[in-house]
């Protein structure tokens, strides 16, 4: 375990960009309490200030700082150096679902266009907005996102398959159920799900729900509820005859 | 500063080489757990259904009445409580079934598709025999067993669009609760025999064999009802709980199925495990194994 006794920790860091890079050693010394987004602080401050790094609140709450710790992806500054063995070089590289702008930074623009395709909260005519807890609960768990944009970038989809095209990932999946499943929501997005913004790409592989900073559980109760609406929209032929027979919708 | 000769591109990210990753950890290990515990059960499971005997044993079992056709002796089968093996339950045998139809191909169907379509089990066999991917932040093959992936992927849109059926699977699994705790009270239902050996009732008795089948049925009961399609046709599916008698039942049943699916891969491994080892119990039983009354 790496600590705060005059050790050093050796950071294998990508320097480059879209075009190409190479990962470069540095050295710095160990402070205590340091996490990786400090000890890449320290390497800008020694040895190379012109190293691009995105960060901003180094508690875990803005979700700028996201990269890959020894291929985890993972929020520098929630990942602390005594998490890793004495003498073990860490290395970090920035996302890899997202254009490389310059060493750790990428730009993450196409996740600001996905969420500006999803709509608002669509509330009832003359709706009393008063709710009880009970049916806040479930929709709370989401609004924990700090779109940090591991999710997305973990997701193999996403990240193996390039399939951008077609899927909107699973931060918007999130979002799109914290609206579906609201209290007070009247809107009608399944189809939209479906067809427009992907939700069968998924196989419910859990990667997302296994890097969320924010421990939301993201495939259990985002997606495959979502999943299970339209199944009972689109493949359920019981509940077709059922809407049918009672004029649901 | 020394300059490692490790380079990255991110041009080629679509296809990356097969195992491509950054890291150190053994990201296989899990994968290659689940391939080994299911290809297990698989071989094991597929080997019992083509065995097609010793799946029963006691009163009113196969096994029985094939003793008694070849007028062999009977009395220790006879006078034990009717055991199945959850791979044949419900036996479903016909006068002229062809011997090569093995009852348990008749029945496996249901709680292999329930298993098959199960969200947990999708992750399971995605990550462990299709490697889609074989672990989180690690490169996949560009094909398997013929099909391109890349960008040619599908996911569940076309031909695993099957997928969706599982609430189905979920409605027979039930049944299938109910038909496997009928067979755990046979289990403690022990003939009591006259002289002559004529059965003249039944007293209720606990055996390892019936608690190895009460476990397994139990544990299959937590499995089916921490189910995913179970969390949303119970409540799931609304947005608002009314202030109703209806509407406090359906939160607290919901409520109840989430807090069993938060052990939804426990109990779907264990009830495996269970379902494997007590069809193991039984054949035992039905070779000599001693299966006595514990009272």
């Amino acid at each position: 375990m790496i600590e705060a006794t005059n050790q050093q920790v050796t950071l294998e860091i990508f320097r480059g960009d879209d075009d190409g890079g190479e990962m470069t050693e540095y050295t710095v010394e160990v402070q205590e309490g340091m996490v990786v987004l400090d000890a890449v602080h320290a390497v800008q401050a020694q040895h190379a200030p012109e190293m691009a790094c995105r960060w901003n609140c180094k508690a875990g709450k803005c979700g700028s700082c996201s990269a890959e710790v020894n291929g985890h992806p993972k929020l520098m500054c929630m990942d602390r150096l005594d998490n890793y063995e004495a003498g073990e070089t860490i290395s970090v590289r920035p996302l890899k679902t997202f254009p490389v702008i310059k060493d750790l930074v990428c730009d993450v623009s196409w996740n600001f266009e996905q969420n500006s395709r999803i709509g608002q909260l669509q509330p009832r005519q003359g709706t009393d907005w008063l709710f009880t807890q009970r049916e806040a609960d479930r929709v709370q768990e989401f609004r924990k996102c700090i779109e940090c944009f591991l999710c997305q970038n973990v997701c193999h989809v996403l990240r193996d398959h390039d399939r951008k095209d077609d899927f909107v990932g699973p931060r918007f999946l999130v979002r799109l159920a914290s609206l579906e499943m609201h209290p007070l929501d009247d809107g009608d997005r399944l189809d939209e799900i479906k067809d427009e913004y992907g939700i069968g790409y998924c196989n419910i592989t859990k990667c997302c729900t296994e890097v969320c900073p924010e421990s939301i559980t993201i495939t259990d109760n985002a997606i495959i509820p979502l999943k299970e609406r339209i199944v009972d929209r689109h493949y359920d032929p019981v509940a077709w005859i059922w809407r049918k027979l009672t004029g649901q919708k | 500063m020394a300059q490692a000769d490790l380079s990255t591109t991110t041009k080629d990210r679509v296809l990356d080489r097969f195992g491509q990753t950054g890291r150190t950890d053994s990201w296989w290990a899990g994968s290659l757990a689940t391939a080994l515990g299911l290809g297990a059960f698989i071989v094991y499971s597929t080997f019992r259904a083509l065995y097609n005997g010793e799946y029963d044993f006691g009163e009113a079992s196969q096994l029985l009445a094939g003793l008694e056709a070849a007028n062999q002796p009977t009395d220790k089968v006879a006078s034990h409580a009717h055991l199945l093996s959850p791979f044949y339950s419900p036996t479903i045998i016909w006068p002229g079934m062809p011997k090569w139809l093995s009852p348990a191909f008749l029945i496996l169907w249901a709680p292999g598709g329930f298993r098959l379509t199960c969200y947990y089990y999708r992750k399971a066999y995605y990550r462990a025999f299709f490697l889609d991917p074989a672990g989180c932040a690690v490169g996949e093959p560009s094909g398997l067993c013929g099909f391109k992936r890349g960008r040619d992927y599908k996911g569940e849109t076309r031909m695993l669009v099957f997928q969706n059926l599982h609430r189905y699977f979920l409605y027979v699994a039930l049944a299938f609760i109910v038909l496997l705790y009928i067979d755990v009270v046979r289990s403690c239902m022990w003939p009591v025999l006259d002289e002559s050996g004529q059965v003249t009732g039944h007293r209720f008795n606990i055996s390892v064999s019936s608690l190895v089948l009460f476990t397994t049925t139990t544990l299959l009961a937590c499995y089916t009802f921490s189910c995913h399609s179970l969390r949303h046709l119970v409540g799931g599916k609304l947005n608002c709980f009314p202030d109703t008698a209806a509407g406090n039942l359906r939160h607290r049943l919901w409520m109840w199925v989430s807090s069993l699916n938060r052990n939804h891969m426990l109990f779907a491994w264990l009830s495996l495990f269970m379902v494997g080892f007590s069809d193991f119990y039984v054949w035992m039983v039905a070779r000599g194994l001693p299966d006595t009354p514990l009272f």
